[in-house]
C-alpha cells in the first residue's frame, strides 16, 4: 500500500487572544489525501476549512495533533522547508500577489528561490502562462491591470510552477462570477490530471464540489461531521448539519 | 438634493493637478541643492575673508545682502552656508530614515521581548521635547555640527520606526506575504523584496516632509551655539552671531533668515506634493 501524500492526525487550533478568550477553530481533524487524489472539503464559513488549509500549509502552527506530508512529519517545520510539495491558490487573486511586483514575478519567484538563472525562469514562466492561457506579456502586468479571473489564472501558473504533489484551493473559485468560475474549475481539473496532483479543495458550493471532487468532507464548527463520496453525500446525507447545507443551495 | 457639478474643493483638487506642484517645488529644491553643490564656485566673494573697513555696511551693488561684523560679504555666507545646511540635513534625515526603519521591521518583524523594549525606548524619546533632548545630547557630546547631528539623530529615529513597525505588522499578514512564504523565500528576501517596497511610500514621505522640520532643528541647535562653529558659514549660527545687531543692523540677521524660511518651506511644500502625488486615490484616474 502506497503511504497517502497527505496525514491529518488529530488536528487542533486553538486561537488565544491576550490569553483570554480562547476560541476552537479546528478539533481533532483527521484525513488522508492519497496521490493523485481530489478531496473537496465544504462546510459554512467560520466552520475552520480555511485554518486546516494554513496549517497544512504550514503558515499557521497547530495547537496538538501532527500533520504528515508523503509520510514524512512536518508539523513543526515552516512554509519554506515544504513549498516543493504543498503550493496553494488563494481566495482573493489580486491579493495574493505583491501588489509592487509584476505577475511574472511572482509566478516565478519559487523557481528562482530553488536556484534556477533569471533566463531560465524567464522563459518557464512564458510556458506556465501558455499553459493557463494567458498571453506571454502578462508577464510584464501588475496584479491591479488584470481582471479576477485572468488574476486566478496566473495564481494557478504560479502554484504549479514548482510541481508540488498537493494542491491546497482555499475558494479558489469564491471570488469569481459563474462563467469564470466554470473556466477556472476546467483548467484545475486539466493541469491535475496532466500533473498527477492531489488537490484539496475548499469550498462552500455544494454542487461545484459534487463535480469536481472525488471524495468530500463536511466540515461543522472545527469538526469533520460526514465523509464520502460526492453524490451519496448530496443525496443521502446522513448528518442533520449536512441536510442543512444541502437544503441552502437547492 | 444631488448635483453633478463638482463642489468647490473638488475643482480645487482637479484644478490643480498633483503633478505640477511636484515639478514646480521639485524644480525649486533642485536649485537650492545644485546652489549647495556649487557653492564655492557660486560665491561672488571669499565667505571666510574678513574686512573691517568694510564691516556692517548695508546692502549695495557691492554686497547684495550687506557685510557683517567682520566685513564678510553675506551673500557668499548664504550660498556657502547651504552646502553645511543642506547636506548636513540630508545626512540627518538619511541616518534617522534608515535607523529607523531598520529598529521598525525588526520590531515588526521579531515581535515579542526585543519589540516591547525597543517600543518603550521609542516612547521614552517621543515623550521627551525633541529639541530639549537633543541640548542633553549635544552638551554631553560636546558642540560641533556632528555631534548636533548625532544628537538629532538620536532623538529622531522613533517616528519613523513607529511607522515602519505598525506598516510591517500590516503587510506580514497580507495574504501576498502567505505567498512569498509559500513561494520558498528565505526571511532576508521576504524582507528585502516584498515588505520593504511595500512600505516604503509613507516612510519616504515622512522623511521628505521631515527635511524641513530637521533643517530648523539644526539651524535651531546652531544658534544656540552647539552646532557648526565659526567661522564655517551655517544659516543658524549665522543668526546667533549677528542677533543682537537686529536692530542696527537687520540684514545681517534677515539674510540667513530668509535662506532658512525658503529653504524649510521649499522642501515642506515638497513633502507635501510627494504625499499627494503618492496618495492612490490621487492616481486613479491615469
Amino acid at each position: 500500500m502506497t503511504t497517502p501524500i497527505l496525514q491529518l492526525q488529530n488536528l487542533k487550533k486553538i486561537f488565544t487572544r491576550n490569553g483570554q478568550s480562547e476560541f476552537l477553530a479546528v478539533d481533532g481533524v483527521s484525513f488522508d489525501i492519497s496521490a493523485g487524489e481530489c478531496v473537496g472539503l465544504i462546510g459554512e464559513s467560520g466552520s475552520g476549512k480555511s485554518t486546516v488549509a494554513n496549517m497544512i500549509a504550514r503558515l499557521l502552527d497547530p495547537t496538538e495533533g501532527r500533520i504528515l506530508l508523503d509520510g514524512e512529519d512536518v508539523t513543526d517545520v515552516k512554509a519554506r522547508q515544504i513549498f516543493r510539495t504543498v503550493q496553494m491558490i488563494f481566495q482573493s487573486p489580486q491579493e495574493s500577489f505583491d501588489p509592487r511586483r509584476t505577475l511574472g514575478d511572482g509566478i516565478g519567484e519559487s523557481l528562482l528561490n530553488v536556484g534556477r538563472s533569471r533566463s531560465q525562469v524567464r522563459a518557464e514562466v512564458e510556458r506556465l502562462l501558455e499553459a493557463v492561457g494567458l498571453p506571454p506579456d502578462f508577464a510584464r502586468r501588475y496584479p491591479h491591470e488584470v481582471s479576477g479571473g485572468q488574476c486566478q489564472r496566473a495564481a494557478i501558473a504560479r502554484a504549479v510552477a514548482i510541481h508540488p504533489k498537493l494542491l491546497i484551493c482555499d475558494e479558489a473559485t469564491s471570488a469569481l462570477d459563474v462563467t469564470v468560475q466554470a473556466e477556472i474549475v476546467d483548467l484545475l481539473s486539466r493541469l491535475m490530471r496532466e500533473r498527477g496532483m492531489a488537490c484539496l479543495f475548499i469550498c462552500h458550493d455544494i454542487a461545484l464540489a459534487q463535480n469536481f471532487c472525488d471524495r468530500l468532507l463536511v466540515m461543522y464548527r472545527g469538526k469533520i461531521v460526514e465523509e464520502g463520496p460526492p453524490d451519496e453525500i448530496v443525496q443521502s446525507p446522513k448528518q442533520e448539519y449536512t441536510k442543512l447545507l444541502i437544503d441552502s443551495v437547492l | 438634493m444631488p448635483t453633478s457639478e463638482p463642489t468647490i474643493r473638488e475643482a480645487v483638487i482637479r484644478g490643480s493637478s498633483g503633478k505640477t506642484r511636484l515639478y514646480v517645488f521639485g524644480a525649486m529644491a533642485a536649485l537650492l541643492i545644485v546652489v549647495a553643490i556649487f557653492a564655492e564656485s557660486l560665491c561672488p566673494c571669499d565667505p571666510y575673508l574678513q574686512n573691517l573697513d568694510a564691516a556692517l555696511q548695508q546692502p549695495s551693488a557691492a554686497h547684495i545682502f550687506g557685510t557683517d561684523r567682520y566685513g564678510r560679504d553675506m551673500l557668499s555666507r548664504v550660498v556657502a552656508g547651504s552646502r553645511v545646511s543642506i547636506f548636513s540635513t540630508f545626512l540627518l534625515v538619511a541616518i534617522i530614515t534608515t535607523l529607523g526603519t531598520a529598529i521598525g521591521v525588526f520590531c515588526g518583524w521579531a515581535r515579542g521581548r526585543a519589540d516591547h523594549l525597543l517600543m518603550r525606548v521609542s516612547d521614552l524619546c517621543l515623550a521627551f521635547p525633541g529639541l530639549v533632548f537633543a541640548l542633553a545630547v549635544a552638551g554631553v557630546l560636546g558642540g560641533g555640527l556632528h555631534n548636533a547631528i548625532l544628537a538629532l539623530a538620536a532623538v529622531s529615529w522613533p517616528k519613523y520606526a513607529r511607522i515602519a513597525r505598525s506598516q510591517t505588522l500590516a503587510v506580514r499578514e497580507t495574504t501576498y506575504l502567505k505567498a512569498a512564504r509559500l513561494a520558498g523565500c528565505s526571511t532576508s528576501r521576504l524582507i528585502l523584496k516584498h515588505i520593504l517596497p511595500n512600505i516604503a511610500g509613507p516612510i519616504l514621505v515622512t522623511a521628505m516632509l521631515d527635511v524641513g522640520t530637521m533643517m530648523m532643528e539644526l539651524a535651531g541647535l546652531s544658534f544656540l551655539g552647539l552646532g557648526a562653529k565659526p567661522p564655517t558659514p551655517e544659516w543658524g549660527s549665522m543668526m546667533s552671531e549677528t542677533r543682537g545687531l537686529l536692530q542696527t543692523v537687520p540684514w545681517a540677521v534677515f539674510a540667513p533668515g530668509t535662506a532658512i524660511f525658503a529653504a524649510v518651506m521649499v522642501f515642506n511644500l515638497l513633502g507635501d506634493a510627494v504625499r499627494d502625488w503618492m496618495d492612490p486615490k490621487m492616481r486613479v484616474k491615469s
